[in-house]
């Protein structure tokens, strides 16, 4: 990997995110009008003060219109930018490279998604005229894929995995009841996880994501003028954005146990942010939880756990709130909800409220003793055939 | 005229035990089974399998393909060009359609037989009626494919032939209705035999035999109590008279000559004679001669061989559903999207006739076909290779119970082909409990859906290897 980076370069010094769930009573362009609110507010900005926007959504609204026009943008660039369930995070990284460049001064990045208007179960995707070729999976019955490989090759019982599955989604429903933002703010019973309806493969209702609406937003401005908004900015440490070949569904050697597009991005981010033991390292990681078996797989690609042991480490609860690595404070996607292009800057939202010491009831502790990097983690595709974005980010600059 | 050089069958992978329709509506319905095309099984997709069955049984290659059956899945547009496509044909093969009527199929095999370049019959049909109606308990699905002619040795030479024709009301149907209708049967059954016997002399006579020396007789048509007093007045020697296939697939309408021809052949013996005869608005009949090169050209697999190794059954219900006949509530999910004509036609090759691409310079395989190879990256240096006929393994699999599909759930797989190549597709004829990492599969040419414009999506799925010279073995 051949990238710089822009280690402490930029910092975000205010975000916004709605609630997210089924918000019946309000559209894309009212979540974006409250998540921009939100981060101006945040930040204390006016949004004459922010000079550049770069929205993120997956199907919400086509063009900058899409913010410029419920916000009233008065003449400034507004950039739209679609990556799949990684738009989010991409929407962030452009806003971060334009500061970086010295072009502006303060933008914003901002996510949104209104999935519920569609009617349909699940996620659904509008394709280009095609030849018909394409089997047409669903997303749950795509990461289902990575279950009997990664139990074949690593010899662990299908009901051994399950359980793994099924602690992942009752770890990140405990996470998500204690955040008021999250779609679903329950606790739920192993047992009710477990015996859900099948939606694809082994996998049950409860071990997917939530389909919701919501929007997150961040300003971001130079670190040099960080401390001028907020004496608690977070600052950029490293962040990769990858595109594999999608060679994994057409080349044998790909064995649906990793996403190889997440092992090269981590690889980058952890270069440019000096990361060499992330499991150490990281007060926490907000990771890309959409079906229970991809936080499995992550665990492993990101580093967390070697390889063929993280189903292990799961029901050891090392990825627990309490545990040594807290994965997915939040509730993660399964909790808190996946508006596809909101979900990046959610992600980035909890690290912002936990390294600010913001996050009440499910404060990370060891982030009061002295632990500063939080990770990121957002993918968008299918095993085989991804992108994947990685970022690490702190809550000082160095020194 | 020309003898035939290949033949193949095809039996479609679903029974219907007649049973378990007169459980469901309370009347007596007979006794075995029917064949039922699946849910993404058409007239089009079998003939496709019938003729890849004989193009595997001889190295023939047709210079004109003759389609012949009265379900056709398109009228205006040719279904034989699908076909046509799906077997990697050149262009300059002419493919037609000889559609409508039970006698086409007949009239496609005599096409094909007094060609003067070398001709394919696919004769296929999909049979059913009203709930609780003879045409639906005795009807049944499957295609037959026969080439005559070219440069392999012929298997079967045509020794007589003969046809009558006559016109009279016994079964008919009008354009667009599902079903079909009959006159009074004691009408048809006077009708039928006096021109069948008819056709039955004159054939003999051309051939200079007599009935007692012909060593399989077939008879079929589309009056089954006709076709049963033929023949018991045919003058020939009771054991030679053939399965017509009517307890195990049904009366297969189109197909069915062809069939029951077909398990003649899978079992003839060198210099026997072989009788077709066919009852349908008017009769033919064919005499044929197997020749030594049977042995070595029978089909893969065989009539037999798909009848041993289909399901173990269907419900009644199922089989309603998948006749359209049953509503089923969908799944709160997009419908399938429709393929566009440009994409399909620029993809021609690999949507139809499944060819991937092979990489010159590293060897590896890409599915679909791709400019840039995924393994060497080298850029527009790629040659077409099909791998229709190649068997795959299974990586990994899933079964999705959210997505659309005109028969949940779907059963989907990454299935790693031998020699190189991966592809991601959906698994058909298959039990959802019974796919696994490592389970063999075959490609099979199907109708994935049907949009709401009436547009086919034809394409491939991965089948289970049923037996092991399908290449069962890794």
């Amino acid at each position: 990997m051949a990238s710089n980076g822009i280690r402490d370069r930029v910092a975000v010094v205010g975000m916004g995110c709605t609630n997210f769930g089924e918000h019946w009573d309000k559209g894309a362009e009212d979540l974006l009008v409250d998540a921009a609110g939100a981060a101006f507010d945040s930040a204390g900005v006016h949004k004459r003060d922010v000079d550049a926007y770069w929205l993120g959504t997956m199907g919400s609204g086509i063009s900058g219109l899409t913010l410029s026009r419920p916000l009233r943008i008065q003449y400034k660039p507004v950039s739209r930018l679609e990556n799949m369930c990684a738009t989010g995070s991409d929407a962030f990284r452009n806003a971060c490279y334009a500061v970086a460049s010295g072009a502006f001064d303060v933008v914003m990045a901002i996510g949104v998604e209104k999935l519920k208007d569609g009617g349909f179960s699940g996620l659904t995707i509008t394709a280009p005229p095609s030849d018909g070729t394409t089997a047409d999976l669903s997303a749950p019955a795509l990461f289902s894929l990575l279950a009997p490989a990664y139990a074949d090759k690593y010899g662990v019982g299908v009901d051994e995995l399950k359980e793994a599955f099924t602690r992942i989604a009752w770890k990140n429903h405990k996470n998500g009841a204690l955040n008021s933002r999250a779609q679903f703010r329950k606790e739920v019973a192993k047992d009710t996880i477990a015996c859900s309806p099948i939606m694809a493969g082994n996998l049950g209702v409860f071990d997917c994501s939530g389909v919701s609406d919501g929007s997150a937003a961040a300003i971001v401005v130079r670190a040099e003028d960080a401390y001028r908004y907020t004496d608690k900015p977070i600052f950029v440490k490293g962040m990769s954005m990858v595109a594999g070949p999608a060679e994994g569904v057409v080349e044998t050697s790909y064995d649906y146990t990793t996403f190889p597009e997440v092992v090269a991005a981590a690889e980058d981010a952890y270069g440019q942010a000096g990361v060499t033991d992330p499991r150490a390292e990281l007060a926490m990681a907000e990771v890309h939880d959409c079906f229970t078996p991809t936080e499995l797989v992550l665990m492993e690609d990101l580093g967390f756990a070697e390889r063929g042991t993280a189903w292990k480490e799961v029901l050891a609860g090392t990825f627990d709130l309490d545990g040594e690595l807290p994965v997915n404070p939040d509730g993660g996607l399964k909790a808190f909800g996946h508006p596809i292009g909101a979900s990046g800057l959610r992600m980035l939202f909890e690290c912002w409220l936990q390294l600010r010491g913001e996050a009440g009831e499910r404060q990370i502790g060891s982030i009061a003793n002295g632990k500063k990097l939080a990770l990121t983690h957002n993918l968008g595709g299918a095993p085989g055939e991804c992108v994947s974005y990685v970022s690490v980010v702190g809550s000082e600059p160095s020194a | 005229m020309s003898g035939i050089t290949a033949y193949g069958a095809y039996v479609p992978y679903h029974r219907l035990d007649r049973a378990t329709i007169g459980a469901a509506l309370g009347i007596p319905a007979g006794r075995g089974t029917r064949a039922v095309a699946s849910f993404d099984e058409d007239t089009t997709t079998m003939g496709v399998e019938a003729a890849r069955a004989a193009l595997r049984s001889a190295a023939v290659s047709p210079r004109s393909l003759y389609f012949a059956t009265a379900d056709p899945a398109y009228l205006d547009k040719t279904n034989a060009t699908a076909i046509h496509a799906a077997l990697a044909l050149d262009p300059s093969v002419l493919a037609v359609d000889m559609g409508g009527s039970v006698r086409s199929g007949f009239g496609a095999l005599r096409a094909a037989m007094d060609s003067a370049i070398p001709a394919m019959a696919v004769l296929s049909d999909l049979r059913t009626g009203l709930a609780g109606s003879g045409d639906e308990t005795n009807g049944g699905d499957g295609a037959a494919a026969f080439v005559f002619g070219g440069d392999a040795p012929a298997i079967a030479e045509v020794v007589g032939q003969a046809s009558t024709t006559s016109e009279f009301l016994d079964r008919w149907r009008v354009p667009g209705d599902a079903f079909s209708r009959v006159w009074e049967e004691r009408f048809g059954e006077h009708t039928y035999v006096q021109t069948t016997l008819d056709a039955w002399h004159d054939a003999l006579k051309t051939a200079g035999v007599t009935a007692e020396v012909i060593d399989h007789t077939v008879v079929v048509g589309v009056h089954p109590r006709a076709a049963r007093v033929v023949a018991r007045s045919l003058g020939v020697r009771p054991e030679s008279l053939a399965d017509d296939l009517s307890g195990t697939i049904g009366n297969a309408g189109t197909a069915q000559a062809g069939l029951a021809l077909a398990a003649v052949l899978d079992r003839a013996e060198p210099d026997q004679l072989i009788a077709l005869v066919l009852l349908a608005d008017g009769a033919s009949v064919l005499i044929l001669r197997a020749t030594r090169a049977l042995a070595s050209s029978r089909a893969n697999p065989t009539v037999a061989e798909q009848l041993a190794t289909g399901s173990s059954g269907i419900s009644y219900e199922t089989f309603l559903t998948w006749r359209g006949m049953l509503r089923r509530e969908p799944p709160r999910r997009p419908e399938a999207e429709v393929p566009a004509a440009p994409p399909s036609f620029r993809h021609e090759g690999w949507k139809f006739a499944f060819e991937a691409s092979r990489c010159e310079e590293c060897g590896h395989r890409s599915l679909p076909p791709s400019r840039v190879c995924a393994h060497c990256e080298a850029v527009d240096r790629m040659q077409p290779e099909r791998l229709a006929d190649v068997v795959a393994t299974v990586a990994t699999f899933t079964v999705d119970r959210l997505t659309f599909t005109p028969s949940p759930p779907l059963v989907a797989a990454v299935v790693d082909f031998d020699g190189g190549g991966r592809f991601r597709c959906e698994v058909t004829d298959v039990d959802p409990d019974h796919i696994g990492i490592g389970a063999r599969v075959a490609m099979t040419f199907r109708r994935i859906s049907t949009g709401a414009n009436g547009v086919h999506n034809y394409f491939w799925k991965a089948r289970p290897v049923r037996s092991a010279n399908e290449g069962g073995t890794a």
